[in-house]
């Protein structure tokens, strides 16, 4: 297995740019019926500008430095919840990734919880507010779990999990976000970020294996 | 879609250009999107800035100018600023007495400003924050993002801005701020959706015979759904939650601002305030000064909302004092 290094964090950028571009109207249409109408929209804008300064980036670019470059553009760009909330999980991942040329399984699984966090600090949501911690948070438990069996393996129980908490939320009334203004009217709808979130991590595999 | 506009992507930066070609005298456009006051920073003045999504306006960059706003920032159509916009604008603003952020209370808004307001102060700047939450359609609880910030912010930008304007300090004007934050009650209803120009659609479906109970400012739908109206029905069903949350009563003296969401005349605004003006008598609440118009919108919805404020003498006299924006003028 290779290991996870600057030109697979900077395919997962890419990868993750298209896909929100391919999916900006699904997500948007998710908003509209519990938010405000703009998450696709928003994080197309965000993930292009991204995509256009990792180019950018010399080639021998660390990985802490390709995550704090999407980070600071997310949150100079995005706006929304979701600008400072995927930039702080970038930022996060970067501390934690730090100067390392290339990280293996073990360093993954440590970024993302720091990204995790991050998440939590910054939105102060919890578990069944139904939000991206939904999706983020199983994600990085059944990361844990499989950890063992290496890299690829546990990026796939991941962004599995990651679907699985999207819609185990659906149902639920959300308490955090503007779905919350809506009450008991926002149950039944799934949620736009864990849905962005649970793409993200889909890209995230779909990056490690086809390296 | 049919809108006014030139390209989706474009609506707001034209618009941007569009104040500063008509307003040089109040204010300017400095990157990254930011509306500062003409003459900014003004030393020894606190700098009074808010900023939200677009799509609100005249809120806020309509109320840029003297005795009001020092500095707006405009997001993308309902998006939040984003921090590096707050920065510029503390920055440009800060004329050595600090700056206060007035923040409405949503999530991503809450978000930019914190990092904005962290950000400044490293750079030396001493920054104050005050949020405005005063829509009683949302229920208020520890576990939800809490209510939103709706009319009370036009309400505090006019009084705050004021008492800026007239040299109180920091502490004192964000003191000012909470009180009219505690002393203020909205809610806000819709008869039609409206369209965010990236999105090309209505954000959602209504019948003819419908309307959205309990909407905020972002064309979403609100609490519920019900049977169309009268105007009298409909105020009554705004006003009696926003009296009895607020605890308006006999000898109370209130600001009443009936405000359009975007595609209201005028004409509907008077026959809503008719009867806010006649609830209000028959509770003994007595209005002192009024607003009526659209002043914080929804793109183009069609609906309104109602917000009272409860009066102090010095509320009443900073209200009175002189303001010279694009939106409200008076005393100069």
């Amino acid at each position: 297995m290779s290991a996870f290094d600057s030109a697979t964090l900077r395919r997962f950028v890419e990868l993750f740019a298209d896909r929100l571009r391919d999916r900006r109207d699904e997500l948007t249409q998710l908003d509209s019926a519990i938010g405000d109408a703009d998450h696709g929209i928003n994080m197309d804008r965000g993930f292009s500008a991204a995509r256009a300064k990792v180019a950018d980036l010399e080639s021998d670019a660390d990985l802490g430095t390709v995550a704090k470059t999407v980070g600071m553009t997310l949150i100079s760009t995005v706006g929304g919840a979701s600008g400072p909330l995927y930039g702080t999980f970038f930022l996060r991942l970067a501390t934690t990734l730090g100067e390392r040329g290339e990280a293996d399984a073990t360093d993954v699984g440590a970024a993302l919880r720091a990204g995790l966090e991050g998440l939590v600090q910054r939105g102060k949501a919890e578990l069944d507010d139904k939000t991206m911690v939904d999706a983020v948070t199983p994600a990085i438990e059944a990361f844990d779990a499989a950890v063992s069996d290496g890299l690829e393996a546990a990026l796939g129980a991941a962004a599995g999990a990651a679907a699985v908490g999207r819609d185990r939320v659906t149902p639920l009334v959300a308490r955090k976000g503007r779905a919350s203004y809506l009450g008991e009217r926002s149950a039944h709808h799934q949620d736009p970020g864990a849905t962005s979130a649970t793409i993200m991590l889909e890209a995230l595999r779909d990056a490690v294996a086809t390296a | 879609m049919k809108k006014l506009i030139n390209a989706p992507d474009a609506v707001v930066d034209e618009a941007l250009a569009g104040m500063t070609a008509a307003h040089p005298d109040l204010l300017r456009v400095i990157e990254p999107n930011v509306i500062v006051r003409a003459d900014a920073p003004r030393s020894g003045k606190v700098g009074i800035i808010s900023g939200g999504g677009s799509g609100h306006e005249p809120m806020h960059g309509g109320f840029v100018g003297l005795g009001m706003l020092d500095a707006a920032c405009p997001g993308a159509v309902f998006t939040s600023p984003v921090p590096d916009q707050m920065l510029a604008a503390t920055k440009a603003v800060d004329g050595g007495a600090g700056v206060l952020h007035i923040v409405k209370n949503y999530t991503g808004d809450i978000m930019n400003f914190e990092l904005a307001a962290e950000l400044a102060q490293a750079e030396g700047i001493d920054v104050k924050s005050v949020v405005i939450a005063d829509d009683v359609a949302v229920q208020d609880s520890l576990y939800t993002a809490g209510r939103r910030g709706v009319g009370g912010t036009v309400l505090a930008e006019k009084i705050v801005g004021a008492a800026a304007e007239e040299g109180q300090d920091l502490a004192a004007v964000t003191a000012l701020c909470q009180r009219v934050q505690d002393s203020v009650r909205s809610m806000g209803m819709a008869l039609t959706s409206c369209t965010v120009p990236a999105a090309g659609k209505p954000t959602f479906e209504i019948g003819d015979d419908e309307m959205e109970v309990g909407v905020g400012i972002h064309g979403e739908p609100g609490r519920e759904r019900r049977k169309l109206a009268s105007a009298d029905e409909i105020t009554e069903a705004l006003m009696t939650p926003i009296l009895d949350d607020g605890g308006f009563g006999s000898g109370d003296r209130v600001l009443a601002f009936v405000n359009g969401m975007g595609g209201t005349p005028l004409l509907e605004l008077y026959v809503v305030y008719n009867k806010v003006a006649a609830m209000c008598r028959d509770r003994g609440v007595t209005i002192e000064r009024n607003l009526i118009g659209s002043y914080i919108t929804s793109l183009e919805m069609a609906g309104c909302s109602i917000t009272l404020l409860k009066l102090d003498d010095e509320m009443v006299r900073l209200w009175d004092a002189p303001v010279h924006t694009a939106a409200l003028r008076w005393g100069v």
